[in-house]
């Protein structure tokens, strides 16, 4: 060989860098809270599902340091040593072959058997009664209808603690996807298609989900809540949610209304009980009563109506809604309007 | 097409086949992907359209027999064309190219006319999925034929002016090839598309 | 015609000094397996670079929550561009480089079966490229992610030119990569030495050889897709038309029937590089050849039955999902056969610890840990919270930058020294390795967690109060150092260039043919065919008779002249794409015109001339 080489040193210089990969390692898992978390479980099929991953994971740690320990072992051990013997040359060991042909197999099965199982049950329809609710996916919001119950709403869904709720998926332009990280996993939302996904949820409280599927310039602030409440709550609000649009109980509120029926509003939006039966966009009967506008993206104040309203696509780029312009006026009278409708 | 590869670089071959033989075959072996692609997407989609017109109001089963048959015709044409131009007979051998094109320009012809027709009858490429598919599926084939004729034709004409000899044999069995695989690949379509109703 | 053409197209120096000497000309009319080798290794690179810088602009808007440094138009375009631009028009093509330069060497051959195809394949790509990035300068790039998915691309809901210059330009570099691929499963099937049986042959030349047959197999079925949408925009054909019947799963489908295999073809030529450097740096032969040249194999045809695990989250059913669940776990075994086989071959060894070896251990190292993420998509179940979201990310960047980039880095600095004649710097290589894995992980790791936590991946931005912020802000501190890290590189072979010192013909005592011949190789590679009796020819005792370095005695041999035809065709085809893309008829009919002329002239004109 033509270059003489120093055999490199062991000791501070080699241990550096992989020390700084640890601690970066160990850094990325930190920045909680996280509510939105797939790892924080908060229903029968978010159960399975981190059941699953569990177990699966633990056999990745296994495998991961073992080969790992190996392959750093061998670094360590083989390195090149000035006036070392040459290497012995083996080309093989059929049985070495075989043995870490089976090894990963047999892991593969372990990892299989609770996968198929859990498949097998996820994959299926929900078993035993169920209280049905249509998502339909829309770019950028969502459409939640309670057939059974005759409600129709828009991004905000709610439902009583302990009950399995059958989801009925679909897409009225292209695919998105329906995801509740905490209540379990995504399922593809996909125009001409019907999907399901079903889950239990075990605790009150509320939610965050979102999009998962690239649809479009707004992908991003395509999100939606669920709230889980006490049977008797979600009774009380599956009521309300029924009757039809609140009368204005100001004088704001009723001008609010006129401008909203005269203006473009009703092409697109329905507010039960007006001339407003536009199904292009939201259902807005209820709106003052949810929690968040625009899909999940806006907390529902009077500053963030007017926001939207004025400028739908400064909110959310690319949005379908087309407001003329609106003196300040009427906007303020509008947005009164939207949140009478409790 | 000619190449006065032969003298000057050297030309090896591992497996005693000819490099250009190779490459045709695994090109073939890509083009069944294609069609097969195509030909899935066809099936995938049979029965699917949601107006008219339907396979059953248009297909004219006896017509397409007949220009099946050409095409078929034309790969004998195209075997005989071989065999004359391997044992030298090149006077035979511009005949039964000039064959094989032909029959597959008469071929051609007949999807032209057929293609025609459809249109006359209200079926285009954005009328329905069936037209979408078969547009697309028998149009990608015609264009294989298109194209295995100029080659055709062109090796004729070589032929003609002399620079096509015994010697360039193997050029005339790898179009050959080529030839018996858009012949082969009309047979499966036939067969879908027509028979399969 | 074709007397004069080829006549007035041949010009170019038959310059036989030196392999890269002669101008611009005769770059462009090559003909040469190395020349091409560089120009696709310069190209990949560059557009390494520019899919780096797009990835770097993600990761500054994404460093804080809710930030407007970047608009979701621009941003969607980036993200489009990053992952079609590294898959497409960096790692493929710099694969590309490798097959080029160093297969023809090491099964003992002058080039490639096609010599003139093999450039028309790289013209062919390089205007492709231009082609798709040019979109950038005309209304925007495509903005609908790499994998394109319908309905998303339908004109209803992207139109403009943005979907067609993807499109075409995948269209185009199909046909490109076909052809490449044809070329090279026959130069390795026809054109080996005298006694390389296929069980002698190098394991990068049998990775190859798998990978062409990938690329000629699963590319059609995304051309199908690409013509279908492609018609479905120009022609308002129904495919993916949901209101007509059509099925946009039908894209997925096609897609990703190509899409898998396609992950295998950017993985195998990395699994190659790595299987030669491991024995040579460790100074004995590679464990269990058989098995690693069976486990490639293996993958390969596994790979396509796999595809559908992109798909979990679609609802196909349990019993598709148990099926692709099953096939999916299966591969893993190959993989690992591979694995623990470079692991044996470095067990016993003596470890020459210099920079190829580096970042071959480090590609393993990466790799295990991107293919456990694999294992844990493969739960079809468990997948439906991991796709979509940062975890696959993780998994993706995982194999496909600590894994093959990495693995052709290693690449990079085990050939350049055959391909330039010059030895990098070791200590600045060691500098790059360590700099870029640190930073790599850094990037990459807390991106496993985001997902898990909830972030969906294709989003311009997130929410404060999620929990997304301190994990975005380390990846995007990583991304910029790991960015930086390339710097090194650059700077070493702009040094290298200077005055890197004479690598000789075998710097690293390698053992296969390539380090039989000069550094660089005469442009004949050699003047007498070797006859090999063994895999490792040069480590063989009995080789002596059978290596011939250049003797003077023997005259140069005849090599094919070069060419603009190629060129020209390409040219052809690229016209006719903007004719498409435009929806003018009479640029489309030039274009076939140029086409026909190149075809022709290329036909009729002999190879040596």
């Amino acid at each position: 060989m033509k270059r003489g080489r120093r055999p490199t040193r062991a000791g501070a210089r080699t241990w550096t860098g992989p020390l700084l990969a640890l601690t970066a390692l160990a850094l990325g898992a930190c920045g909680g809270p996280f509510p939105q978390s797939a790892l924080d479980p908060a229903s029968d099929f978010a159960w399975r599902l981190q059941d699953l991953f569990e177990g699966i994971f633990f056999w990745a740690v296994v495998v991961f340091v073992l080969v790992q320990g190996a392959l750093i072992v061998a670094i360590f051990r083989f390195r090149e040593r000035p006036g070392g013997p040459s290497p012995k040359v083996t080309h093989g060991n059929t049985l070495l072959e075989i043995s870490w042909t089976l090894a990963p197999a047999v892991v593969l099965v372990l990892i299989a058997i609770p996968t198929i199982k859990t498949i097998w049950i996820v994959d299926s329809p929900p078993p035993g009664e169920s209280l049905v609710v249509e998502a339909i996916g829309h770019q950028w919001w969502w459409e939640f209808r309670y057939p059974d119950l005759g409600i129709v709403t828009a991004n905000e869904m709610r439902i009583p603690v302990g009950q399995q709720i059958d989801v009925r998926l679909t897409s009225a332009d292209v695919v998105h996807s329906f995801w509740f990280p905490r209540l379990g996993g995504k399922r593809d939302v996909i125009p001409g298609h019907e999907t399901q996904i079903w889950f239990t949820v075990d605790s009150a409280g509320l939610y965050l989900g979102q999009c998962a599927e690239f649809c479009g310039l707004s992908h991003a602030l395509m999100k939606m809540e669920l709230v889980a409440e006490d049977p008797a709550d979600f009774e009380a609000w599956a009521n309300g949610q029924r009757t039809e649009a609140a009368i204005s109980d100001s004088a704001v509120a009723a001008d609010g209304a006129q401008a909203f029926m005269q203006g473009g509003c009703i092409a697109c939006h329905t507010v039960r009980g007006t001339v407003a039966q536009g199904v292009i966009g939201p259902d807005l009967t209820h709106v003052g009563s949810r929690r968040r506008i625009a899909a999940g993206i806006l907390d529902n104040t009077e500053e963030n109506l007017e926001r939207w309203i004025r400028n739908p696509q400064d909110v959310k780029p690319g949005a379908l809604m087309i407001v003329p312009e609106l003196d300040n006026e009427t906007v303020r009278r509008i947005v009164a309007y939207m949140r009478n409708l409790k | 097409m000619s190449h006065a590869e032969a003298a000057a670089i050297e030309v090896h071959s591992a497996t005693g086949l000819s490099s250009r033989k190779i490459l045709m075959w695994t090109f073939i072996g890509s083009e069944c992907m294609l069609f097969g692609s195509l030909i899935t997407t066809y099936l995938v989609y049979r029965g699917k359209s949601l107006v008219g017109p339907y396979p059953e109001d248009l297909l004219n089963i006896p017509f397409i027999t007949v220009t099946t048959f050409v095409l078929l015709m034309s790969s004998l044409m195209m075997v005989l064309a071989l065999a004359a131009v391997q044992r030298g007979d090149m006077k035979w051998g511009k005949i039964w190219l000039f064959m094989t094109a032909l029959l597959g320009m008469v071929f051609l012809g007949g999807q032209v006319f057929e293609f025609n027709h459809f249109v006359h009858e209200g079926l285009t490429l954005k009328t329905n999925l069936f037209g979408g598919t078969f547009f697309l599926l028998t149009g990608t084939h015609g264009a294989h034929v298109a194209v295995g004729v100029i080659w055709l034709l062109n090796l004729f004409f070589l032929a003609q002016r002399g620079r096509l000899t015994q010697a360039n044999a193997e050029t005339v069995e790898i179009a050959g090839l080529y030839w018996h695989f858009v012949d082969v690949v009309w047979i499966v379509l036939f067969t879908l598309i027509y028979l399969l109703v | 015609m074709s007397a004069t053409g080829a006549r007035a197209a041949e010009g170019g120096s038959h310059s036989h000094e030196g392999t890269y000497s002669g101008g611009l000309w005769s770059w462009i009319t090559t003909v040469d397996h190395k020349r091409i080798g560089v120009m696709y290794g310069l190209s990949a690179f560059f557009f390494f670079l520019m899919g780096g810088l797009e990835a770097l602009l993600i990761r500054l808007q994404l460093g804080s929550p809710e930030s407007t440094l970047i608009d979701p138009d621009l941003y969607n375009q980036l993200f489009t561009m990053h992952g079609t631009t590294m898959v497409f028009l960096a790692i493929m093509p710099l694969s590309a480089a490798f097959f080029n330069f160093i297969v023809p060497l090491q099964i003992g051959a002058r080039d490639v079966a096609f010599p003139r195809l093999n450039a028309f394949s790289f013209w062919l790509f390089f205007l492709a490229a231009l082609f798709m990035n040019a979109s950038f300068l005309f209304g925007g790039a495509p903005d609908a992610g790499w994998f394109g998915y319908a309905n998303l691309t339908s004109t209803q809901y992207s139109p403009g030119m943005r979907i067609d210059f993807w499109v075409l330009g995948l269209m185009v570099l199909g046909v490109s990569s076909i052809a490449a691929a044809l070329n090279f499963i026959v130069t390795i099937i026809n054109l080996r030495a005298e006694g390389m049986t296929f069980m002698r042959m190098p394991l990068f030349t049998w990775m190859t050889l798998i990978t062409s047959f990938l690329l000629v197999i699963a590319f059609p079925a995304i051309t199908v897709g690409l013509v279908l949408l492609m018609f479905d925009r120009m022609f308002g054909t129904l495919f993916f038309n949901p209101l007509a019947g059509g099925d946009v799963l039908l894209w997925q489908h096609l897609f990703w029937i190509f899409g898998h295999p396609e992950v295998y073809i950017l993985l195998l030529p990395g699994l190659g590089v790595v299987s030669e450097i491991i024995p040579v740096f460790s100074r004995k032969p590679l464990f269990g050849y058989a098995f690693v040249v069976y486990s490639g194999i293996l993958i390969a045809f596994l790979g396509f039955g796999v595809w559908a695990h992109h798909m979990f989250a679609v609802g196909l059913g349990p019993v598709a999902n148990t099926v692709f669940s099953a096939t999916t776990m299966l591969i893993a075994i190959p993989t690992g056969v591979k694995i623990f086989n470079w692991i044996a071959t470095l067990w016993g060894g003596s470890l020459k610890m210099w920079t190829p070896l580096y970042f071959s251990l480090g590609f393993i190292s990466m790799f295990i840990i991107g293919g456990l993420s694999g294992v844990m998509h493969a739960s079809a179940a468990a997948d439906l919270q991991q796709t979509d979201t940062y975890f696959i990310v993780a998994h993706i960047h995982y194999v496909l930058f600590g894994g093959v980039m990495f693995a052709l880095f290693a690449g990079m600095y085990y050939w350049i020294p055959k391909i330039t004649g010059r030895m990098l710097s070791d200590r600045l290589g060691k500098l790059h390795f360590w700099i870029m894995l640190v930073s790599f992980n850094v990037t990459f790791f807390p991106q496993h967690f985001l997902g898990l936590h909830g972030m969906p991946r294709r989003t311009f931005t997130y929410e404060s109060g999620l929990g997304f912020e301190a994990m975005n802000l380390m990846s995007t501190v990583g991304s910029m150092v790991l960015g930086a890290s390339m710097l090194i590189f650059l700077w070493n072979v702009l040094r290298m260039l200077r005055k890197g010192e004479p690598a000789g013909a075998n710097p690293w005592e390698g053992s296969t043919l390539e380090w039989s011949t000069a550094s660089p190789p005469p442009h004949y590679n050699f003047k007498v065919l070797p006859t090999v009796h063994s895999r490792d020819p040069l480590w063989a005792e009995d080789t002596g008779d059978s290596m011939h370095p250049d003797d003077p005695s023997v005259p140069e041999p005849h090599m094919p002249g070069p060419s603009f035809f190629p060129l020209l065709t390409a040219i052809g085809i690229i016209v006719m794409a903007a004719g498409a893309l435009t929806t003018t008829l009479p640029v489309v009919f030039v274009g076939v015109g140029v086409l026909l002329f190149g075809v022709y002239g290329w036909a009729l004109q002999p190879l040596e001339h």
